[in-house]
C-alpha cells in the first residue's frame, strides 16, 4: 500500500491552474487569504499579475468574479469549500448562478477530511447547496489525474462551475492510459452484479478497495465513478441500478442533499430499487486526523465494506 | 443636454416610472423617483454607451446595486432607446423580459443582473479591475442606497476597490433618507456616509442629488480624481415629483391605484409643460 502514490487534490487544483494560465491569457485567479492553503499560490508564482487575494471577503470575491465575468475574463475562485458554498451561497446563487456568468468556483477542503480543524470548517453540506443553484455543474473528482482534468474542462466550458476538492491526500486511480474526463460522464470501474457502489471523490477509491473484499466473499459489486453530481449520468445510473437491483451511494458529504440524493432523485423515477446511502449522517464533524475521522465515520474502505455485507444481509 | 432638456427628459422617465409600476400594480416607486435626476444624467450626459450595441465591450458599464428600483433604470433605457418605451407596461407581467429585478440575460442594456442588497457593488468593482487590467479606458458607475450600506459586503467592496485605488469607479449613494421600517437613522444609522467611504480610501463629494448643475459638477470632478476611487454621496428626495409620494417611507414598494395614478400623471404632466414654458 505504501508504494501508491497519494496526491491532495488541492494540489491538483494549483497545478492545474498553472498549466492553464500558460495558454489562457483571460484566466484569472481570486483567493480569499487562503492562496497558501488553497495552493492557488503555485498559480500567484507563476502568475502575480493575475492572481488577485480578496483578502478575507468571500461575498465580495464572488461579486468582483461576477463582475470580472462580464469583461471576458475567465475567474476562478478559491477558498475553503465551507466558505465558498457556504459563506458566500446567496452571491452565488443571485450574482453568478442566475445570470449565469462564466465564473468557476474551485473549493478546496470540503469534507470531513480537513481534520484537525473540527466542524466548523469541514463542508458536509457543499454538494447539496450547489447542485440546487440552475445550471451549476458540480464536479467531484476522485483522484490527481480526475483534478486536473476536471480544472481544464470546467475552464472550457461556459458557464458557473463548482469544483470539489480535498486536503488529503488520495490515491491515484484513474492512470489507464485510455483515462478521459467528461463533464457528466461517469466512469465504470469495476463491473459486478449483485449490487452498485456509486462513488464519488475520494470515496472511489475506498469503495474500489471495499469492492475488492467483498470479491473475497463472493459479492460481485459493480463501481462506478460519479465525479459530476450535476449533471447527473442518469442513463449510467439507471442502467446498472436496473442490472444489479441493489444500489449504494458513497460520499465524503451528508447523507442529505448530496450524491445519496441525487442518486435516489434518479432512481425513483427510472429505475426503483431500494438505495443504502453511505456518508456523513445528519450530524456536524469534529476534530482528529483526517485518517481516523475516515474510519471513525465509516467512510474508509473497511467501514464501506461493514456497511455493505450488512446491507445485502 | 443642457439643464432643461436633461429636466424634462427626467420628468419623462418619471412618468414611465409611475405608469409601469402603476401596470404592475406592485414595485419601488419611491427610491426610483429619488433617482431620477441621476439615471437621467447617466444615460443621457455621463455614460459612453451604445444603445444600438447594448454589448459593445468598450462601453461604461452601470450597476444598479439597488435593484428594486429596477422601474427607474428601465424608463431610463426606454427612454434612451434600448427597447421600446411601451414594454415598460409590462413590468412584473408574467412573462415579461422587464422582471421585478434587473436581468442581464434578458434586458438590452442591463450590465448585471442584481436585487439581492450589497451585491451589485462587489460586480462593479470587479468590472472596474478587469478595465485596470485590461488598460481599458471605460468607466463603471454603481448606485446604491443609503439602506443598502448597511449590508457589510458593501464595505467588503470598498475595502478592496479603495485598496486597489480603481479611479474608474464611481459608487453612487442614493440618500433618499428613508428605508421600508423609516428613516434610515430610526433604523440603523449609516451615518456619517462620506467619512465611511473616506475611511476605505475614496474621494468623496456630497451633493444635492436632484440638481443638475450639482449632479455634472460631481461626475466631473470624479473624473478628474486619479489613484481613488469616488463617492457621490447624493441627497435626494424619496418619491420627488408626485405631490403624496415625496419623503414618505410607505411609498418605497408599493404601487398607485387608479386615482392615485391619475394624480400623479396630471402632477408629472404640469411639471413637464411649466417646463416647456421655461
Amino acid at each position: 500500500m505504501s508504494e501508491i502514490k497519494k496526491i491532495a487534490t488541492r494540489d491538483s487544483y494549483g497545478n492545474a491552474l498553472a498549466e492553464l494560465g500558460q495558454t489562457k491569457p483571460d484566466l484569472i485567479v481570486l483567493d480569499a487569504d487562503l492562496a497558501g492553503a488553497t495552493k492557488t499560490g503555485i498559480f500567484k508564482k507563476a502568475f502575480p499579475e493575475r492572481h488577485w487575494d480578496c483578502g478575507i471577503a468571500e461575498a465580495n470575491m464572488a461579486g468582483i468574479a461576477a463582475g470580472l465575468s462580464t469583461c471576458g475574463k475567465v475567474p476562478f475562485i478559491s477558498s475553503f469549500a465551507m466558505f465558498a458554498a457556504g459563506r458566500a451561497y446567496e452571491q452565488v446563487r443571485n450574482s453568478i448562478g442566475y445570470p449565469h456568468l462564466n465564473v468557476k468556483i474551485g473549493a478546496t477542503h470540503a469534507g470531513i477530511t480537513v481534520g484537525e480543524d473540527g466542524a466548523t470548517h469541514q463542508c458536509l453540506e457543499d454538494l447539496a447547496l450547489m447542485r440546487e443553484i440552475p445550471g451549476m455543474v458540480v464536479i467531484n473528482p476522485s483522484d490527481d489525474i480526475e483534478a486536473k482534468a476536471a480544472v481544464k474542462a470546467a475552464y472550457e466550458h461556459v458557464g458557473p462551475v463548482y469544483l470539489r476538492f480535498g486536503r488529503l491526500a488520495v490515491p491515484i486511480i484513474n492512470d489507464a492510459p485510455d483515462y478521459c474526463f467528461e463533464i457528466g460522464k461517469g466512469r465504470v470501474l469495476k463491473e459486478g452484479t449483485d449490487v452498485t457502489i456509486f462513488a464519488t471523490g475520494l470515496e472511489v477509491s475506498e469503495s474500489l478497495e471495499a469492492a475488492r473484499e467483498l470479491e473475497k466473499d463472493g459479492i460481485s459489486a459493480e463501481v462506478i465513478n460519479i465525479h459530476t453530481i450535476k449533471p447527473l449520468d442518469e442513463e449510467l445510473v439507471a442502467a446498472s441500478a436496473a442490472k444489479t437491483k441493489k444500489v449504494v451511494t458513497v460520499e465524503e458529504h451528508s447523507v442529505l442533499g448530496g450524491l445519496g440524493s441525487a442518486v435516489c432523485e434518479v432512481l425513483c423515477e427510472k429505475a426503483p430499487a431500494p438505495v443504502l446511502r453511505i456518508g456523513v449522517e445528519d450530524r456536524f464533524g469534529e476534530s482528529g486526523p483526517a485518517v481516523e475521522l475516515l474510519h471513525k465515520y465509516g467512510l474508509d474502505a473497511e467501514g464501506i465494506y461493514k456497511k455493505i455485507k450488512a446491507y445485502l444481509g | 443636454m443642457n439643464n432643461l432638456e436633461l429636466e424634462k427628459t427626467a420628468n419623462e422617465i418619471r412618468k414611465s416610472i409611475v405608469s409601469a409600476v402603476h401596470s404592475a400594480k406592485s414595485g419601488h416607486p419611491g427610491g426610483s423617483l429619488s433617482a431620477a435626476e441621476l439615471f437621467t444624467y447617466l444615460y443621457f450626459e455621463e455614460m459612453n454607451i451604445d444603445p444600438k450595441n447594448p454589448k459593445w465591450e468598450d462601453r461604461d458599464r452601470f450597476v444598479l446595486s439597488k435593484g428594486h428600483v429596477a422601474p427607474g433604470l428601465y424608463a431610463a433605457l426606454a427612454e434612451r432607446g434600448y427597447f421600446p418605451k411601451e414594454d415598460l407596461l409590462t413590468l412584473r407581467h408574467t412573462g415579461s423580459y422587464l422582471q421585478g429585478h434587473p436581468d442581464m440575460k434578458h434586458i438590452p442594456g442591463v450590465d448585471m443582473s442584481s436585487g439581492s442588497l450589497g451585491q451589485g457593488v462587489s460586480a462593479a468593482v470587479g468590472m472596474a479591475a478587469a478595465g485596470k487590467f485590461d488598460k481599458k479606458d471605460y468607466r463603471v458607475y454603481t448606485m446604491t442606497g443609503d439602506g443598502e450600506i448597511q449590508e457589510g459586503q458593501i464595505w467588503e467592496a470598498a475595502m478592496w476597490a479603495g485598496f486597489r485605488k480603481l479611479d474608474n469607479l464611481v459608487v453612487i449613494v442614493d440618500n433618499n433618507n428613508l428605508q421600508i421600517d423609516g428613516t434610515v437613522e430610526e433604523v440603523c444609522s449609516p451615518y456619517p456616509i462620506d467619512q465611511k467611504f473616506e475611511a476605505f480610501h475614496f474621494h468623496t463629494i456630497t451633493i444635492n442629488g436632484n440638481d443638475f448643475d450639482e449632479i455634472r459638477a460631481a461626475f466631473q470632478e470624479a473624473r478628474k480624481t486619479k489613484g481613488k476611487p469616488t463617492a457621490i454621496i447624493a441627497r435626494t428626495m424619496k418619491g420627488k415629483g408626485v405631490s403624496f409620494m415625496e419623503n414618505i417611507a410607505d411609498w418605497h414598494g408599493k404601487a398607485p391605484d387608479d386615482a392615485q395614478y391619475q394624480q400623479a400623471m396630471e402632477e408629472l404632466q404640469k411639471a413637464g409643460e411649466a417646463l416647456c414654458q421655461r
